[in-house]
């Protein structure tokens, strides 16, 4: 089965065809599964409660139902809104959330893009969504869409360099910039000649771990950085005049974002897809390289959700303020203590 | 000044959420899945309002303290022979009607505190609902049904002089 898959080498349609349909299967999958796993169950247990139980066994398809219901809302547009804006804007929105999936390896060689610039190119994408986000909230002719979207942009664009800032720690550590490249130097590296775990660089770069969750929470825009959603001031923010299946994508971009987001923390500091006693080249990765990743990736993401169900909102200006103030210094300390080792040692 | 996250603050906070996860799977949540297992309502919930006809006496008190009108009272008059020989008659109220509408009661319990005679009570039953809105129109003696599930005056702390009342049944 893996050495089938190690020779299959198909020409160059058929491959670009699989691929788009791989993505866009596997985006929607990861939102369904953050969403129900997180958001429904492990969300209930911190409260308390059971979460849904109706809809099939043990309430797993309940949002699979959601899903159907919000397809099933007619599609409203506002009456002052641009209408062309306002509904390519969740597409952008997908769209960002997509590309993130080209350059996520899922082991050596199943990957979309391997791209050189692998991290610079998920980092550049991922801040596309900004984009969107300023449509949707221009288009909807809305004081609080606009607000929304304002927020969003400010703290988007905030965290944004953090986030960069946190990722250039490994990037020194690990000499590429290639995610590929990443994961084989912390699985083939060794600590002080002790190769038994490899090297997974949240040994040395928890800081930067840190930083990069801190900012990551902050980029989907979930508490406790959910200013730009926080419904009890500006209702939904940019998302407020959507409804039906627009709205819906809204909600898929951002848990397929989140999958995106745990999978590039999972392979900057977790080892990505190899596990640290099979070597790397091994043809086993073509299977075992999704599910290690997949289990690395709900482990990050189980960081993320637990945060964001159990801290209350910030303040406008005190989200910036942590940004600015607290997480940029941070960050860059870090490059300067890892540039000074990585010298040294 | 930045505001200084409380680090020990934002730990504990981790903590109390994961704890809780762990209880919810270790020992049941708190909350009761409705419909497949009864919940525990607890035992001077506000359910539902019975009433016990005997102690009626068609005063119509509840029925003017009724804040939205969901009481229904009609009576006719009649005569009871005399308790003692050669005495004159008893005028008696005899109730034809008692409704409440459950589809208008704010379940304020005003009915239950202004009755002078002990003929309305609170009880814990709640689950009466109907398809139909017109149904929850309830007579006498479906809120006669309801004096069972009635719960018993709590006793009262130890050297009280009053003697805990009963509940007619």
């Amino acid at each position: 089965m893996t050495l089938l898959l190690a020779a299959f080498d198909p020409p160059y349609w058929l491959s670009t065809l699989i691929k788009v349909v791989v993505v866009s299967a596997v985006v929607p999958t990861t939102a369904l599964i953050l969403g129900m796993v997180f958001l429904f169950k492990i969300m209930s247990w911190m409260q308390s409660r059971l979460g849904p139980q109706e809809a099939g066994p043990r309430g797993t398809l309940q949002l699979l139902a959601d899903g159907v219901k919000f397809l099933q809302k007619e599609d409203i547009a506002p009456n002052g809104a641009d209408r062309w804006v306002f509904k390519v804007a969740p597409l952008v929105v997908l769209m960002s959330t997509l590309l993130l999936y080209v350059a996520l390896p899922a082991s050596l060689h199943l990957v979309v893009a391997d791209l050189d610039v692998g991290v610079f190119f998920v980092l550049a994408i991922s801040s596309l969504s900004v984009i969107g986000v300023l449509m949707a909230g221009w288009a909807s002719a809305s004081k609080y869409s606009l607000m929304g979207a304002l927020r969003a942009a400010g703290q988007l664009i905030a965290y944004e360099l953090p986030m960069v800032l946190a990722v250039i720690g490994v990037i020194i550590q690990a000499g590429t910039m290639s995610l590929n490249g990443i994961v084989l130097a912390q699985n083939d590296g060794s600590i002080f000649g002790w190769g038994g775990i490899g090297f997974p660089y949240i040994l040395t770069q928890f800081v930067g771990f840190f930083i990069f969750i801190a900012a990551v929470q902050a980029e989907l825009t979930q508490p406790p950085f959910d200013m730009p959603v926080a419904e009890s001031e500006i209702v939904s923010g940019y998302q407020v005049e959507y409804t039906g299946f627009r709205f819906l994508i809204f909600f898929l971009a951002e848990f397929a974002t989140a999958f995106a987001f745990a999978a590039i923390a999972a392979v900057l500091f977790l080892g990505g897809w190899a596990v640290p006693w099979l070597p790397t080249s091994s043809d086993w990765y073509y299977v075992l390289g999704p599910i290690v990743l997949f289990a690395k990736v709900m482990m990050v993401a189980f960081i993320i959700f637990w945060v964001r169900f159990t801290y209350p909102r910030f303040r406008e200006d005190q989200l910036q303020s942590l940004a600015w103030k607290v997480l940029i210094p941070l960050a860059l300390v870090n490059i300067v203590v890892t540039a000074a080792l990585k010298v040294v040692l | 000044m930045p505001p200084k996250p409380k680090v020990p603050g934002l730990i504990k906070g981790l903590g109390v959420t994961f704890g809780e996860m762990v209880k919810t799977l270790k020992d049941g949540p708190q909350t009761t899945r409705y419909p497949h297992e009864r919940e525990e309502v607890s035992p001077r919930a506000r359910g539902v309002i019975a009433l016990h006809e005997e102690n009626c006496t068609s005063c119509m008190l509840c029925a003017r303290e009724c804040p939205d009108w969901c009481i229904f009272i009609e009576a006719h008059k009649y005569l009871a022979p005399p308790r003692r020989e050669g005495g004159k008659p008893r005028q008696k109220n005899e109730l034809d009607r008692f409704d409440i509408d459950f589809s208008l009661c704010m379940y304020c319990g005003i009915c239950v505190e202004v009755c002078p005679f002990d003929a309305l009570f609170w009880s814990p039953e709640h689950e009466y609902s109907e398809v139909r809105i017109a149904d929850l129109l309830h007579d006498k003696s479906r809120l006669d049904q309801w004096m069972q599930t009635v719960p018993d005056y709590e006793p009262y702390e130890a050297g009280a002089d009053a003697k805990v009342k009963k509940v007619p049944r």
